[in-house]
């Protein structure tokens, strides 16, 4: 592949379990679940009433003014951008604004933004719909009101591919690198989605685990007892920055983001693909474009939703991809602790394959008390990995059939 | 009826909610957009905040004729006479 090395300088992060990167990512290697009983007054009627709300509310972190005009998805992901931004230390200067660029995905984008505003049209009038509804509710608003604070002038880019959107951002900042359109991009996913309308639709689907009486067991990947996912909801972003401008600038590099494969079921609008066939040629593509083969992959941070037959499908998709590596592979399923951030899910797992390589630790899956049969070594305790060269995959699958396997590697 | 320094300190409130201007400096002699740095969709958000608050309509025809304070404390109590 291109010459041209990308490499991750910078994390930002809010989700079920921390508001930062920190307290995130030491939730997650203590094995903490985020999930919880909704306490809203709306969630009464729903056939599951447990989800993993942000554990720091993002209109306590923004400044008042700047938090009223983002819909809660612009918000968290602002929360995670700015982070992610200070960390990489480019927030005092540094990059060209015409060699910066974002991709903040999302899943769904600012619906409760649309239905808040469909509301105060049904009931008060057209005069009473916001000046602010369409920025705030355009999928691309969280990466505009990104690119404005970071100043991005390369483009500004949302993909979306329902719950591998996260990942997709990722594939596309490294494009744009490689490519030479941009020297550093914002790259992450956000979304907002515990709302009565999301969890009726996808509790329609039956996709939704109605463990209501155990919510920090209701996400249980791969376990035999599993019911559906739980939504989760967040943001986060890795700042990509080609190698040679983050060394230029003697930038911390916590790892490489090598490659990526992105590949469509074109099986079922929901279902995934039994065969896993898909799946695999993500991953496939990924160590290609990457160039590792499989004997260089030590961990697998899967989808792993919870859900009875994407699980077992993206098992057997791990195997197909890696063969007789897959033995010696740590699996993991962030989702296990976070729940599902649908078009952040790829993004805050991204982060954590990240941090898993630059700490070579991997979090545990949680639930996991009687599993399925996979030919897989799924970690259930915090699992050391190994000195040396190493490099892990993050897979994301979403409704459509959309499969996007992410490569990275310690630098 | 309210008095115009009523109308004033309701008014610089729902700037200071608004636009983040701290309502001290929300003065009869000040322009939204060139002294406050309102911008045109906060605009939009503080007249109908005020049309709410103080039982007005401000059609959008005449907000660009709002350009200070004092212009839109006038218009209101005028409004409301």
């Amino acid at each position: 592949m291109s010459g041209t090395r990308v490499v991750v300088t910078g994390l930002g992060a809010t989700s079920p379990v921390g508001g930062d990167v920190t307290s995130t990512w030491s939730a997650l290697l203590s094995g903490q679940s985020g999930v919880d009983t909704l306490k809203h007054d709306w969630a009464e009627e729903l056939s599951t009433q447990i989800a993993g709300e942000a554990a720091v509310d993002p209109g306590d972190v923004l400044e008042r003014v700047k938090a009223r005009r983002l819909d809660r998805s612009g918000q968290l992901a602002m929360v995670a951008a700015l982070e992610g931004w200070a960390d990489s230390g480019l927030a005092d200067g540094g990059a060209d604004p015409e060699r910066v660029a974002v991709a903040m995905a999302s899943g769904i984008g600012g619906f409760q933004t649309l239905l808040s505003n469909y509301d105060s049209l049904t009931q008060k009038g057209p005069r009473r719909v916001s000046p602010l509804a369409i920025p705030m509710l355009m999928p691309n608003g969280p990466a505009a009101s990104i690119g404005l604070v970071v100043g991005a002038k390369a483009g500004v880019h949302t993909p979306v591919s329902a719950c591998a959107s996260g990942n997709e951002s990722i594939a596309l900042g490294i494009d744009l690198i490689r490519l030479g359109r941009a020297d550093v991009v914002v790259a992450g996913g956000t979304e907002a989605a515990i709302h009565p309308l999301p969890l009726a639709a996808f509790g329609q689907m039956q996709a939704l685990s109605k463990r209501n009486d155990e919510p920090q067991r209701a996400s249980r990947p791969w376990d035999k007892g599993r019911d559906g996912f739980v939504m989760g909801e967040g943001a986060a972003v890795l700042v990509l920055e080609s190698e040679e401008h983050a060394r230029a600038r003697g930038a911390r590099v916590y790892a490489e983001v090598a490659g990526a494969g992105i590949t469509a079921d074109s099986h079922d609008i929901a279902q995934p693909d039994p065969s896993g066939a898909g799946a695999t040629r993500a991953m496939q593509i990924a160590l290609r474009e990457s160039g590792l083969s499989p004997e260089d992959i030590v961990h697998v941070n899967a989808h792993a939703t919870s859900t009875p037959q994407g699980d077992v499908a993206e098992a057997q998709a791990i195997r197909q991809a890696l063969g007789a590596a897959a033995d010696r592979v740590v699996v993991t399923s962030t989702k296990s602790m976070t729940g599902h951030l649908l078009g952040a899910a790829g993004a805050l797992e991204s982060l954590a394959t990240v941090l898993a390589l630059h700490h070579r630790v991997v979090p545990p899956t949680i639930n996991l008390d009687d599993p399925e049969d996979l030919g897989l070594d799924v970690a259930t305790s915090r699992r050391d990995l190994p000195s040396g060269a190493i490099a892990a995959l993050n897979n994301s699958f979403g409704f459509g059939g959309h499969n996007v396997a992410v490569a990275f590697r310690t630098v | 009826m309210p008095t115009k320094t009523d109308i004033q300190a309701e008014l610089a409130a729902i700037v200071e909610e608004i636009a983040g201007v701290p309502a001290d400096d929300v003065q009869l002699d000040k322009a939204f957009v060139t002294d406050l740095d309102v911008d045109s969709l906060s605009m939009v958000e503080i007249v109908l905040a005020a049309e709410e608050k103080f039982g007005v309509r401000i059609p959008d025809d005449q907000v660009k004729n709002l350009k200070t304070v004092g212009d839109a404390v006038d218009y209101i109590d005028t409004a409301q006479a």
